[in-house]
Formats: C-alpha cells, sequence, structure tokens
C-alpha cells in the first residue's frame, strides 16, 4: 500500500481541467496565489490552471487520500491536518477560508463542482488496488502470460464445475465495499476442515461466483447460518442424500438487490439468486474443503448444489414471512438456511376450496422420501400465489395453513409398519400400534413464491431433522 | 502482463502424522468397536467383538452421538488413551 501523502500548511485547491466550474474559478486560484497563498492539485492535465503552479496527481494519491470526491475542493491545512473544507464553488465559504472578503464577486454566488477521477467509476477498482490492496493478506497466484485464467482456475480446482470470474484484487477490494465489517473478521468456522474463514477469504469466493458487492452480506449471512452446530453443514455435505443448503431470503433488501421471488423463482436469469448460493457452495468448497468424491457422498446430488436461493414474495403475500415466523422482525433482513432436496412440483387445477387443497398438499407430502417414513425428515413448501389465493380468500392464515395440512398427516402405524403394503421400509413393527405425524410439529416452512400465474406450489424435501441432522437456521443480515 | 489472482482456499498447511506400524496379531490387545450411530451398525459390531474376544482381544465399545458429525474431541481422546487399534463400523 502506498503511503497517505501529506498535505502541505495553507490553502490547497485539487482541480481538473474536464471540470467547467475548475475552469471558471482559475482566476479566483490566481488571486488566492498571489494574496495568501495556494497549493494547487491538477488531477488531469499538468498544464491546468494556465499560468499557474500546478502539481499533478497523475497518480490521483492525494485525491484518493484525501478522500476528494468533488472538483474543486478547497482545503485549509494547519501542521499537516485538514481543518476546513469546501466542495464545488460557494463564494461564502471560499471567502471565509481565505479570508478575502471580495473574492470572486464577479462569479456567481455558488456553483457545483463535478465529480473527481479518484471517484470515477472506470478509475475507483484500479485505485482501490493500488493504494489500500496490502489490506488483503491471501496468497497472491500469479497467472503466466499464455496461461488462460478461466483454465488456470479450473486446474486449481477451485471451481464447482463452471467457470468462475478470476477473483483479482481490484475485485476483491470491490466486494469487500459491500459490508462495513473489516477483511480479517472471522466469519465463521467451515467444515468439513473446520477452518476459520475470514471476511476477505469470503469475498474472493464471493467474487468467483459472480456476486455483486450488495450481495455481499447476504453470502456472509448464509454462511454464518450454514456453519451452526444446529445446521451442520458437514453431516448435510458428508451424506449420500441428495442435499445441500438450500438459502432462503427474506426482507426489504431482497428487493433493493433485485433477488428474484416471482416468475420463475426457482429457475434461471436473476444474477442474485444464482450467485448467493453459489458463493456459499464455493466457500464450503475452496475454505472447508469440502468437495465431491472426497468428504461429499452424495450418491446422487441435486442441480442445486451449484446454488439454491430464493427470495420469498412478501410484498404479494396474504401472510406474514418465513422469517417473521422464525423470530425476525418486521422490515429486518434475514436468511433462512434449509437441508434440502431438488424442488417438486405440486400439482391442483382444481383447487378452489381450502380443504380440497389441504388434502391434495397432504398426499403429496405424504410421499416424500418415503410414504412409510416419518418424522424424520422436515420439508419446506413454497406455495404459489395462486394456490395461497384459496386459502387466503377462506380467511385461513399461514397457521391455519399448516395446521390443517398436518391434521391430515396422522398416520397409522399399520400402514407404516416394515412389511406393510408390500414395501419392506418402514417403522419398527412394534410402534405400529401408534398413530404417527408425517412431520414434526415444526417440520414444515411455509414460503409465499412464485409466478401470478398457475395452481401449482413446490415441496422441498429435507434431510435426517432434529439433533441428529439438521435444523432449519435464521440469521438477520449484518451490514 | 500477467494477472494475480487471490488464492480463494484455506492456505492449510496439512500437518503430516505417521500411521503406527499394523500389528501382527490383535491378540491380547485392547481393540476399540466405534458405533457410528448408523442403523444396524451394532449388529455388525457384535459379530466383530464375539470374532475378536475369540481371538484373545479385550473389546471397549464406544458409540458416536450422531453419524452426521464428527467424533466429539473427548470421545476421539478416550479411545486414543484406552486401545491400542480402533475398528469404525458404517452400515446401513
Amino acid at each position: 500500500m502506498s503511503q497517505r501523502p501529506s498535505l502541505p500548511n495553507g490553502l490547497v485547491a485539487i482541480v481538473k481541467r474536464e471540470c467547467a466550474t475548475c475552469v471558471m474559478v482559475t482566476p479566483v486560484l490566481a488571486r488566492i496565489a498571489a494574496e495568501v497563498g495556494l497549493t494547487i492539485y491538477t488531477q488531469d492535465d499538468p498544464s491546468f490552471p494556465a499560468d499557474l503552479t500546478a502539481i499533478h496527481d497523475a497518480d490521483l494519491s492525494v485525491s484518493w487520500h484525501h478522500d476528494i470526491e468533488t472538483v474543486p475542493t478547497l482545503l485549509r491545512v494547519i501542521d499537516g491536518q485538514e481543518v476546513d473544507r469546501s466542495v464545488g464553488w460557494s463564494r461564502a465559504a471560499w471567502q471565509a477560508l481565505t479570508g478575502i472578503d471580495d473574492l470572486g464577486t464577479d462569479l456567481s454566488v455558488m456553483r457545483p463542482g463535478c465529480g473527481s477521477l479518484s471517484v470515477d467509476p472506470n478509475l475507483e477498482d484500479e485505485l482501490r488496488a493500488r493504494f489500500s490492496g496490502s489490506v488483503l493478506r491471501a496468497r497472491r497466484v500469479e497467472i503466466a502470460d499464455a496461461e488462460d485464467e478461466i483454465e488456470a482456475l479450473f486446474n486449481r480446482g477451485w471451481t464447482d464445475g463452471l467457470p468462475v470470474v478470476p477473483p483479482t484484487e481490484a475485485r476483491v477490494l470491490r466486494m469487500l465495499a459491500g459490508t462495513n465489517r473489516a477483511p480479517s473478521d472471522i466469519v465463521a468456522i467451515v467444515p468439513p476442515d473446520l477452518i476459520e474463514v475470514t471476511v476477505e477469504k469470503v469475498a474472493i469466493n464471493a467474487v468467483m461466483a459472480g456476486c455483486l458487492p450488495e450481495y455481499f452480506p447476504w453470502v456472509l449471512a448464509a454462511l454464518e447460518a450454514a456453519c451452526t452446530n444446529e445446521f451442520n453443514i458437514h453431516g448435510v455435505l458428508a451424506t449420500t442424500m441428495p442435499v445441500g443448503p438450500v438459502v432462503i431470503c427474506n426482507g426489504p433488501g431482497t428487493r433493493d438487490i433485485g433477488m428474484n421471488s416471482g416468475m420463475n423463482v426457482l429457475g434461471q436469469g436473476n444474477r442474485a439468486n444464482l450467485t448467493i448460493g453459489r458463493a456459499l457452495q464455493l466457500v464450503i468448497r475452496n475454505v472447508g474443503g469440502g468437495r465431491p468424491g472426497e468428504v461429499d457422498r452424495a450418491t446422487h446430488g441435486n442441480p442445486g448444489k451449484l446454488s439454491f436461493c430464493f427470495a420469498e414474495d412478501e410484498l404479494g403475500s396474504p401472510w406474514s414471512s418465513l422469517a417473521a415466523a422464525r423470530g425476525i422482525a418486521d422490515g429486518a433482513d434475514a436468511v433462512t438456511v434449509f437441508a434440502g432436496e431438488g424442488p417438486r412440483c405440486v400439482v391442483d387445477q382444481l383447487a378452489r376450496d381450502p380443504d380440497s387443497l389441504a388434502n391434495t398438499f397432504a398426499s403429496c407430502l405424504r410421499t416424500l422420501h418415503n410414504p412409510k417414513l416419518v418424522l424424520a425428515f422436515d420439508a419446506v413448501i413454497i406455495i404459489g400465489p395462486e394456490h395461497a389465493r384459496v386459502f387466503s380468500d377462506a380467511g385461513w392464515d399461514r397457521e391455519r395453513v399448516l395446521q390443517e395440512i398436518h391434521s391430515r398427516l396422522q398416520i397409522s402405524g399399520t400402514d407404516l409398519a416394515r412389511g406393510a403394503h408390500g414395501i419392506a421400509e418402514g417403522i419398527p413393527g412394534h410402534l405400529e400400534h401408534l398413530t404417527l405425524p408425517k412431520f414434526r410439529p415444526d417440520g414444515l416452512l411455509l414460503v409465499h413464491a412464485g409466478g401470478g400465474a398457475g395452481l401449482f406450489s413446490v415441496i422441498i424435501g429435507g434431510w435426517a431433522n432434529g439433533e441428529v441432522g439438521s435444523q432449519p437456521v435464521t440469521r438477520a443480515v449484518r451490514y | 502482463m500477467s494477472a494475480v489472482l487471490l488464492d480463494p482456499t484455506n492456505e492449510r498447511r496439512v500437518a503430516e502424522i505417521t500411521r503406527l506400524t499394523r500389528p501382527a496379531t490383535l491378540a491380547g490387545l485392547t481393540v476399540g468397536l466405534l458405533d457410528i450411530s448408523k442403523a444396524r451398525g451394532d449388529v455388525f459390531l457384535n459379530r466383530l467383538e464375539t470374532r475378536l474376544v475369540e481371538i484373545g482381544a479385550e473389546v471397549k465399545r464406544f458409540r458416536k452421538p450422531t453419524f452426521t458429525k464428527p467424533a466429539p474431541v473427548d470421545l476421539r481422546h478416550e479411545i486414543a488413551s484406552q486401545c491400542h487399534v480402533v475398528i469404525e463400523a458404517l452400515a446401513d
């Protein structure tokens, strides 16, 4: 990292020729220089202002380190410390700063300045890397001229099977601008290798996943939630079952970052949905060391293990949100992670009354993993808007919907016993006198999402639940 | 100009530990049998225990709380301090 350049004592102006306000104040600058002394830094043209001595801030180091966002900026410096600043042209402010009472009386009272080159979007990333690159601790990997960057990342085993964005210093620094957390902060201990992962390492993987900086707080929250003992990402990764972390996002921030909660909510095409979940999985792979065929022993896996992340449609929902049901305050942003398989469709196009539709949900949910297995697995119901309307028009709220579905899933042990209905799988024979629920009481998570047309919903089956397996975990997003 | 990228991995240097020499016989040794709590693991381990006792081994039984998580460190220490060898059973 370059040293922060000190400013000379006295008055200092930062200007550029490209700025009309800077050109306008040139006579004013000349008068200040003549009467009380002035150091001028010029950003673009070293010969500007004409006839005045100016220092060319060629690498924009002075502008960057002194947070110049607008030109002209006029500063007063005493003992190397900035004590006053005026941005743009303001006759009164410049008169006060310089002590010249009749300064610029022939100019307008004020005129806004222009953007400083040091905050030019085309230069900012490069400048951030140049001037603050050393905050990054990760090992530098040099890629040869003749080497294709994308292929180099494949060759090192750092991708999930799709190309990744090369994590340059500039990109990683830009990602870190998406959070107020320090790059060295520990976010979580990542299984299976139980590695303390820093914000910086997460940012590197978020860059590779294709995230924008504004997605980054969501990646951090999802990672924190996944790396809890309750969620047990180690087991979710290691299991032979086809599950992975499903990330469900809630709150107004989902709309701010453009997440999809509507049409094709679980499909392709939305950058935030696809890259937040992908970043989480890349951290598990690259930092945690969780790779398929090694600790990941999945028999089949599922495509959602690349990324499975979506937002709840809260504005269109007749009910409170999943996050609210799990204790998050209204208006707060949160993620819920669920150990889930791929989505399956619930079709009921004749649904007009709530009891009929509840029967459909119960029948479909009954088959989850095996119609004869109960209590061992949770499920997420992603209810489509047209199905939700059937319930809400009848006055059913979230709790009523879940209670009605649960009540239809009380199953006689004789139907569940091993061997019953010609199926070996099932509960041990000594339990067959019981009536057992398909799901534990809090084992169904209801989320409202999907397009406005289609009497469909979606079920996501879970993995071994409770303390022996995985609990859904909800975490607030921190900015 | 060649590109400089940042390493996305944990940059861990793995400590290498040499395995103990395989014993010529289990007779007279203490053998730990670790049940990872998967269904029917006990069936397999019960059979192993019978065979091990027949050849003169002393058997100690251990059990993980759940197969979905790594063995707790205290359990690993207990096994390491009480047994000469350990057999971990995976079953379904």
